[in-house]
């Protein structure tokens, strides 16, 4: 594959590498060491050289079909089968099947006795015996440099050396050369001398009681490559580099958004919450409910049916489930289900690198969809803030490549300002929680905001966040003249509140009361007046009907009389009287 | 002479004096280095196992398996197979004190002298 790759590039780069299979190594690289040329793999007793031939051959014969050959001077061939055993290399099944060819030297000054000219031509055919016996493409030397302390005479051994190197890559062998490392050189007796296409050192080193592998390229001929110490990791399934820190910026982004688990935060981001892959930061000072928000979050994330992984530092799986069980989140079905996994591991029981390589590993393995981390702080024991920083950058980096959404919690010790984080990583989250402590009127109670979250609205309200049985709830805090309230305080503002309404409801029912009565009042006295009006019309009424008859009658006698009289005189006196007569009905 | 070179062992092995020494010296190819070798192992043999000894040209360019089982690396190398123990004798013999301290008969070339 990756020949086919540097085919393609041949204008480019002509190179041809052989892949090594160890994880991490190849990306560094570029696709492994030189085909057909000597590589040299030096380093301190304990660093991991014959481990680091031994997985290069048996991944060539395994996986590239690339058997190999196996020259060792200093285990036999038993120990070193034996050795990489419990790395699960069957070596045994590899040198039966021809893939592999381990070759023990041994070589005893005490027994050998020099008697003049020679040289190694022995070794020579040896190994060429070996080569064409199996059809090798690789060659391990493992450490070549043991010749010196059996053979007597330097000069000789290393212009036979010098000889065999270029005899390796003649023959085409894509070869490894161990070396110990000597005092102010890579190797004790100068071999990079004569192996100079690739050089790799190995180093084990411990600061502050910690112990950190690095792998670093000090050279390669003819090609880029990675320049950084790059740590690595000798493991259950070989070793592993991690060449995290040549990950770019360049994640790629979804605006998928999934649930924190809790319906009101949620809410306050835009009823969505987080973005999938994004990197979540949740600080708070002890105590303040940071376990439990992530237990949600991946309580959530189980829910949705999504892998999780948990990596706790501070307490037990067992003690996380019981205690997450009080505040109604059951995380046990989950764990039988396989959709999470608790990776619980003392800070201190290894150095930084080997947490980021050990989470690395199980990320890849589990491929979960969430990541909480728990707390992240504990790392701070183990290294300077510096080192942490990069660590964590790295973590994070990768979570984002591989689009895993991550809680980090982040512990604030009291006294220091709630929001820096003591790593400085709250730059490299996208969002950020901060769960805070309020005290007020004698208690504590817990608050939370939202200080950060990239890419989204996002409410700027500090909430009372509440553990209750049925999960974490949030609540709007009181905000008033007398400040920030939560908790009791809260609850005996939010009771006077209460009363003082009830006080005004009442107030304003009374009111409403007396003013109907009063409006009745008036009702009243308007009907009575109505009343009085209608009796007087009335009165009016018989008044004017009883003058009308008086009228007529008066008018009728005064006929009378005047017919009695005379009727001639009649018509004039009769006009004359009417007038008045309705003057005076209309004056009424 | 023969009698020194068994005294020496006597306490070891009482019969070793009317043992044959087996030696076998292994070279790759007809190189000047290993005829030199040759000759030297065949003068130090006349001169101190005159009829006790045997010896064996081993080419490993015709039998390259050996070089593993005896463990050979250097050319030309000298193996003392009998009398045990087994010794190495590395180099074209030309050094003759190395060879008989090697092959263990210094002892004996001191009395000759």
């Amino acid at each position: 594959m990756v020949r086919k790759k540097d085919k393609k590039k041949a204008f480019r780069m002509d190179l041809e590498k052989s892949p090594t299979g160890i994880q991490g190594l190849d990306e560094i690289t570029g696709g492994g060491l030189p085909t057909g040329r000597p590589t040299l793999v030096c380093g301190a007793a304990g660093c991991g050289k014959t481990l680091f031939a031994m997985e290069f051959l048996v991944r060539g014969a395994t996986q590239y079909n690339e058997p190999g050959v196996f020259m060792s001077f200093e285990e036999t061939a038993e120990e070193l089968t034996k050795n990489v055993g419990s790395l699960g290399f069957d070596l045994d099944s590899l040198s039966a099947s021809g893939k592999l060819l381990l070759d023990y030297v041994f070589v005893e000054r005490s027994e050998i006795e020099e008697t003049g000219e020679y040289d190694l031509e022995g070794l020579f055919i040896r190994l060429e015996d070996a080569i064409d016996s199996i059809g090798a493409k690789r060659v391990v030397l493992d450490t070549i440099e043991s010749l010196f302390s059996g053979l007597p005479n330097a000069l000789i051994l290393r212009a036979e050396l010098r000889r065999l190197f270029r005899w390796l890559k003649k023959k085409g062998m894509t070869a490894v050369i161990t070396g110990e490392k000597g005092e102010n050189t890579l190797t004790r007796h100068g071999l990079e001398e004569y192996v100079s296409d690739c050089v790799i050192f190995l180093d084990h080193r411990v600061t502050e009681q910690l112990s950190t592998r690095r792998l670093r390229i000090v050279k390669y001929r003819g090609s880029t490559h990675g320049t950084n110490e790059y740590p690595f990791l000798i493991e259950e399934k070989g070793m592993s580099v991690l060449p995290v820190t040549s990950i770019g910026l360049n994640h790629a982004v979804v605006t998928e958004r999934i649930s924190t688990g809790i319906p009101r935060l949620d809410s306050m981001m835009g009823e969505k919450g987080f973005f999938r892959g994004s990197s979540i930061l949740l600080s708070g000072t002890a105590g303040t409910g940071k376990t439990s928000v992530s237990a949600s979050f991946v309580d959530a994330a189980c829910r949705r049916g999504e892998r999780c992984m948990y990596f706790a530092f501070e307490e037990s799986a067992p003690q996380i489930i019981r205690n997450m069980r009080s505040i109604g989140i059951d995380l046990e079905p989950w764990l039988e289900k396989g959709l999470l996994k608790f990776h619980t591991e003392r800070p201190t029981g290894y150095g930084l690198e080997t947490h980021l390589l050990t989470m690395h590993k199980l990320i890849n393995e589990f491929k979960p969809a969430a990541v909480a981390v728990d707390p992240v702080t504990n790392l701070m024991s183990l290294g300077n803030p510096l080192d942490v920083k990069a660590m964590l950058t790295r973590l994070i980096d990768f979570l984002k490549m591989n689009q895993v959404t991550a809680m980090l919690t982040n512990l604030t010790s009291g006294g220091a300002a709630l929001e820096a984080t003591d790593v400085a990583i709250s730059s490299l989250a996208d969002t950020w929680l901060l769960l805070l402590d309020i005290e007020i009127g004698g208690e504590r109670n817990r608050g939370l905001y939202i200080l950060k979250s990239r890419g989204m609205a996002h409410s700027n309200q500090i909430r009372e966040f509440l553990l209750t049985d049925l999960g974490i709830d949030l609540l709007d805090v009181y905000v008033g003249p007398s400040g920030v309230l939560t908790g009791s305080a809260r609850v005996s503002q939010e009771l006077q509140e209460k009363g003082a309404e009830i006080a005004r409801e009442e107030e304003i029912e009374l009111k409403k009361r007396g003013l109907e009565s009063r409006q009745k009042a008036l009702e009243a006295q308007i009907a009575a007046l109505q009343a009085e009006l209608e009796a007087g019309n009335g009165d009016l009424k018989k008044m004017m009907n009883h003058e009308n008859e008086r009228q007529r009658r008066l008018d009728e006698e005064r006929e009378e009389m005047g017919r009695m009289r005379s009727a001639d005189s009649l018509s004039v006196p009769e006009s004359a009287r009417k007038k008045p007569r309705r003057k005076s009905g209309k004056g009424v | 002479m023969k009698n020194k070179a068994s005294g020496k062992k006597k306490s070891a092995e009482p019969d070793a004096s009317e043992e044959t020494w087996i030696l076998k010296l292994y070279i790759a190819g007809q190189t000047p280095k290993s005829s030199q070798a040759f000759d030297n192992l065949k003068k130090i043999c006349e001169e101190h196992l005159a009829g006790k000894y045997l010896i064996e040209v081993v080419d490993l360019l015709k039998n390259p398996k050996l070089a593993k089982g005896e463990q050979i690396l250097a050319i030309p190398t000298l193996v003392r197979q009998l009398p045990s123990p087994v010794r190495k004798l590395i180099g074209d013999l030309s050094n003759r004190e190395r060879v008989l301290v090697g092959l263990d008969l210094q002892p004996a070339a001191k009395i000759v002298k």
